[in-house]
């Protein structure tokens, strides 16, 4: 087979416009996840066993079904229910509540891995179970939670890529689209590969960089 | 008479089928230094744990100046009462984001809320109770176990407790280190504190403690002045344990 050169020339400016509608989802969406993700982990973390109860469930849901259906209900079902998005921000919605329940998991296990010792010193000097969390737990737990939340970061990158389907003109969309007209699936594809593999190297970069400058106690 | 600031009437404690603590009864007074000895396992620390209900009794009822200790009520009610308490723990267990200062200054800030300056200016006083106003700035990682347990002391009292409960306070020190620790101690009780403390350092209870109580198998086997218990301890369990003590 022959590779069309001219055509990744022309392809790599206008997957450009792709990449920037790529990073503008996964940053809105991963603000937007991880603010809700903490929320819940903090209240699975909670003494209210009905709170605990439904983060558990809302996360249970999120985990268990195709990041695809979640996407899908989102811009599809939630208009009926009279909540209605355009594509890109039905994107961002759908990309944050699945981050949010995998933050959530993250927050939970890296405040359950503080040593016991912590609370109790806490409570013993008459801290409440929230200003535990706040000013005790949490601020210890946010070194070894960047690891896990940088995997889910990257898997909230990646799966941007989904959004193509409810045609948010991301990288992915972008990609597709030369290919409807210039039928160049292996070249345009082969780029898209490359573009997300590089957008990732960078991430893992910057969230080592990020590890390195965290103090540990 | 005057209330005991601590009464402990039957106090029981099971984990499981595993009875730690059995129908333990005892009074603290106002002032009193109280030391607990006694082998591992015999209930020492858990008894002090249910004290101010970091653990839970199975039974029994503590009371502190009169006032039922109790897990029910607000929230708020429980933590308040609690820190009444202060709790030093064998692990000293510092809070290893913050400063000494703001270790000590937490409490009063959160708990008490007071103000950020006013809790760091009690603080200060605290640690300098406890001779590290030198190190108020530093964070426990940079400090020996010592200094880190005397900052612990130092959280506690900030706290202005009613009585000072102490959980083997030295036994995680370095032997070079212990000694640091004790002075701090003998101060405070020496300045008419309410404590109880579990420690294997009997020249600690010799020198200081009013009343010194033996405990084993969760029950308080014996009970007295330093100076009777030592020398002349009635019951087998404890003339063994100080023999053993003694021999080491």
């Amino acid at each position: 087979m022959t590779i069309d050169w001219g055509i990744i020339l022309k392809s790599m400016p206008l997957l450009g416009h792709g990449v920037v509608v790529t990073l503008q989802v996964s940053a809105l969406a991963s603000v937007l996840g991880l603010a809700l993700g903490v929320a819940l982990g903090l209240c699975s973390l909670s003494h209210s066993r009905p709170l605990r109860w439904i983060v558990a469930g809302y996360v249970d849901f999120i985990r268990g079904t195709p990041l695809l259906i979640q996407i899908f209900l989102v811009f599809f079902a939630l208009p009926a229910l009279g909540i209605r998005f355009d594509e890109f921000w039905a994107g961002v919605v759908a990309l944050s509540l699945n981050s949010a329940a995998f933050v959530a998991e993250v927050v939970r296990g890296g405040v359950g891995s503080i040593e016991r010792g912590q609370s109790e010193a806490a409570t013993a000097v008459g801290m409440r179970h929230r200003q535990i969390l706040v000013y005790i737990l949490l601020p210890q737990a946010y070194r070894q939670m960047v690891p896990p939340l940088t995997n889910e970061l990257i898997s909230l990158v990646k799966n941007s890529s989904l959004l193509s389907v409810i045609s948010v003109y991301e990288l992915t969309r972008a990609g597709q689209a030369i290919i409807s007209v210039h039928f160049v699936p292996f070249e345009i594809y082969t780029l898209l590969a490359l573009y997300y593999y590089v957008l990732i190297k960078v991430l893992s970069w910057l969230s080592g960089r990020l590890e390195q400058r965290l103090p540990t106690w | 008479m005057v209330t005991p600031v601590i009464q402990v009437q039957d106090l029981n404690k099971s984990f499981g089928d595993n009875s730690v603590l059995r129908s333990v009864s005892m009074d603290v007074a106002t002032g009193e230094t109280v030391v607990i000895i006694g082998a591992s396992g015999s209930g020492k620390t858990t008894f002090l744990r249910c004290l101010n209900r970091l653990e839970e009794p199975s039974a029994g009822i503590v009371r502190l100046d009169g006032n039922p200790v109790v897990n029910s009520g607000s929230e708020k009610q429980i933590a308040d009462q609690r820190s009444q308490f202060g709790f030093v723990f064998q692990r000293f267990n510092l809070f290893p984001h913050f400063s000494a200062l703001d270790n000590v200054a937490i409490g009063p800030e959160k708990v008490r809320g007071m103000s950020k300056s006013d809790a760091r200016a009690l603080a200060g006083a605290e640690l300098k109770r406890v001779h590290m106003s030198d190190h108020a700035m530093k964070r426990p990682v940079q400090l020996s176990g010592g200094q880190q347990q005397r900052v612990a002391i130092a959280r506690a009292l900030a706290m202005k407790p009613r009585v000072m409960l102490f959980d083997e306070p030295t036994s995680a020190l370095d032997p070079e280190l212990v000694q640091e620790v004790l002075d701090v101690m003998k101060e405070l009780a020496n300045g008419g504190m309410t404590m109880v403390v579990v420690t294997h350092e009997m020249n600690f209870a010799r020198e200081v403690a009013d009343r010194v109580i033996y405990m084993e198998n969760g029950r308080i086997a014996e009970e007295g002045p330093p100076e009777i218990l030592f020398r002349k301890p009635k019951s087998p369990g404890a003339q063994r344990f100080l023999r053993h003590l003694t021999h080491e």
